[in-house]
């Protein structure tokens, strides 16, 4: 049975007549142990999808999903107090900024302690001194050098990387089953982002913890994750294991965000660019959310919208899913395409 | 390189800070470029390379003559600015124009297009006058980039200094403002000093590439020997450690030991000495000059040796 499962996941913001939509049918399942890539564009719903699996949508935004459920728990209905036994302990979640995410006022040693004494075991949250030796351990376990010093610092007094280092030890302090990371290389360095996701790799696999990686960034996915999640606009619109989806995308979007690439734009002058822009909450079209900026889109992908279909894990949300060389299938035909805007 | 007279060539340039360290002690010093050279010639781009803290940015001041150099000279279409008085300086000023990072933070958000540029979205060629009247609220980041560009191109410079122009935007709109960079570079002949982290982005819009450590310049030269054959381990590092678009299927991650140091108290010696797979006793001790390999630039002790 996967560890998370969520089925039409919605998520809004504003007024329900004219709602601002977020997180749009999304639906997914993550197995234990796997190393999952979420991958999208700004606004594309990716981190709204992360907060609203672990209850932090709050109000006027509205969470709705057919099903939500982690290790059997329905995340959905879950108390108060049954959340709080939950996020932090099994589910923890570390975000982009890491100085910006631990209080400045604290030292490192507090910030790593205050969930063991609230999770950890009984000896932790009855005693100061098993709850210090087990933070020392848990900095030594994330590669900060001289540990035992370390937990005197303050986050001001560290640098990007040592600072991310401290908020994976934070997450992992309660051994989660699921560790959210939110962007966890964006604000560091190339060298030091080389570091954290090796770190993050070898905790993931030592502790068979599910990682769900949010990035923007395909290379930092393609070099890390075994399965991708591709959103677009807030829709789920493919998903596939690694190789498969860099090597064969079946939907327009993801081949259209691959071939923007540097990387795929070796030989060439000008870099092929997506034309137009990610719709905003006022300018959804109507039916398929890529159809104005698709070089393939026909009538149908203005009039109907597209349902997630495919093979099981290598679904994709378009009506002619693209083939092995690249080119749309399902009796797609180039006379029928209108202009992309 | 021996291009006889480059839009710009700077020349040995030194630029130190003084930094407070608390009541009663003493100040110390930043040295956030210490000694980089490198042309620049009409109508061509050169991309700076580095970390945070190795001086990108500090030289991106000197260049734009926000800030005068501590030592050295920058030599813009046959002026010496770093020397110059304030009045050539102004009179210089319109050549060279900068972009930000931050689309978002570098327009003013309470004025209008209009009034941010008078004569702004003629020069791409897109939008009417009903764009000018809007505040930039309005727009999107990208769109919010090609702004700020045409704001830089206002007083037709020679020179735009781009410091992280594409960071802060997405992929797909990132390759729109690159596109559009390299055709305003081709009509209008403008060179670049394009500061980037981003290996790929440099590959692509570079002629010639400065990778900088530590406010010192470790490797120069053509982008094409830089990226096919990595003369400093530093560079060699940088690239190792770059994702690639490639699922890894067994390959393992280049990653480089040790944390950057801090510029207040730079390791002796080769600033990167500690970090370094290859350093000798000589590294902690002895500031490498300046080696030549192929066509590229090389402060390494051990260059020769190890390539």
């Amino acid at each position: 049975m996967p560890l998370v499962e969520v089925e039409d996941l919605c998520v809004e913001f504003g007024p329900t007549s004219a709602p601002a939509i977020a997180v749009d049918h999304v639906s997914f399942a993550l197995d234990e142990g796997e190393i999952v890539g979420l991958v999208g564009e700004s606004g594309s719903g990716k981190s709204v999808t992360a907060l609203a699996l672990l209850g932090l949508i709050e109000f006027p935004g509205r969470v709705d999903a057919k099903r939500m459920t982690f290790a059997g728990h329905d995340l959905l209905h879950l108390s108060g107090a049954e959340r709080r036994r939950l996020i932090g302990k099994d589910l923890a979640m570390i975000f982009q900024d890491p100085i910006a995410s631990l209080d400045p006022c604290y030292t490192v040693g507090y910030q790593i302690t205050e969930a063991l004494a609230e999770h950890g075991s009984e000896a932790e949250r009855r005693d100061g001194g098993a709850r210090r030796l087990r933070a020392i351990e848990l900095l030594e376990q994330v590669e900060i050098p001289d540990a035992a010093a370390r937990l005197r610092a303050f986050p001001h007094q560290l640098s990007g990387g040592m600072a991310q280092r401290v908020m994976i030890a934070t997450a992992i302090a309660c051994n989660p089953r699921l560790l959210i990371a939110d962007e966890p290389t964006t604000a560091l360095d190339v060298t030091i982002q080389a570091q954290v996701l090796t770190l993050l790799e070898r905790l993931a696999h030592e502790r068979n913890m599910t990682l769900l990686l949010i990035t923007h960034d395909l290379a930092v996915v393609a070099e890390t994750a075994q399965r991708v999640l591709v959103m677009y606009a807030g829709q789920h619109v493919e998903t596939g294991p690694v190789p498969d989806i860099f090597d064969a995308p079946r939907h327009p979007y993801t081949q259209a965000l691959l071939a923007a690439l540097p990387e795929h734009n070796l030989d060439r002058e000008r870099l092929r660019a997506i034309p137009g822009h990610v719709p905003g909450a006022y300018d959804r079209p109507p039916a398929c959310l890529l159809a104005p900026r698709c070089p393939y889109a026909v009538a149908r992908c203005s009039a109907e919208a597209p349902a997630m279909h495919g093979p099981p894990g290598r679904a994709s949300r378009c009506h002619f899913p693209l083939d092995d060389a690249g080119r749309p299938t399902h009796g797609w035909s180039a006379a029928e395409r209108v202009a992309a805007t | 390189m021996s291009d006889p007279a480059p839009l710009l060539r700077v020349h040995d340039l030194a630029r130190h800070y003084h930094v407070s360290r608390g009541f009663m002690r003493k100040t110390a010093t930043v040295r956030a470029l210490d000694g980089v050279s490198f042309d620049l010639a009409t109508g061509s781009t050169l991309a700076v390379v580095g970390e945070s803290g190795c001086g990108k940015s500090t030289l991106a001041r000197q260049v734009t003559m926000i800030e005068h150099p501590d030592a050295g000279s920058i030599v813009l279409d046959g002026h010496d600015i770093a020397h110059a008085s304030a009045m050539t300086r102004r009179r210089l000023r319109p050549l060279v124009q900068m972009v930000f990072q931050n689309p978002y933070a570098s327009l003013n958000p309470r004025k209008r297009i209009e009034t941010l540029l008078t004569e702004p979205l003629r020069i791409q060629g897109d939008g009417d006058a009903a764009e000018h009247r809007r505040y930039p609220h309005m727009f999107s980041g990208g769109q919010r980039q090609r702004v700020a560009i045409a704001r830089a191109l206002m007083l037709h410079p020679r020179l735009v200094v781009a410091d992280e122009p594409v960071s802060a935007l997405d992929v797909s709109v990132q390759a729109q403002v690159l596109n559009l960079l390299m055709d305003l570079q081709q009509d209008l002949g403008i060179a670049y000093l394009f500061i980037s982290h981003n290996l790929s982005v440099v590959r692509h819009i570079a002629g010639t590439v400065l990778v900088m450590y530590l406010g010192r310049a470790v490797e120069y030269g053509p982008k094409r020997q830089i990226f096919a054959q990595p003369a400093h381990p530093y560079t060699r590092a940088l690239l190792a450690a770059t994702p690639v678009l490639a699922p890894r299927r067994g390959r393992e991650r280049g990653s480089l030991g040790g944390e950057l140091p801090s510029p207040l108290n730079p390791p002796s010696g080769c600033a990167f000495h500690k970090r370094c797979p290859f350093a000798v006793a000589r590294c902690s001790t002895e500031v490498p000059g300046p080696t030549r390999i192929g066509e590229v630039e090389v402060a390494c002790h051990r260059a020769s040796e190890i390539n």
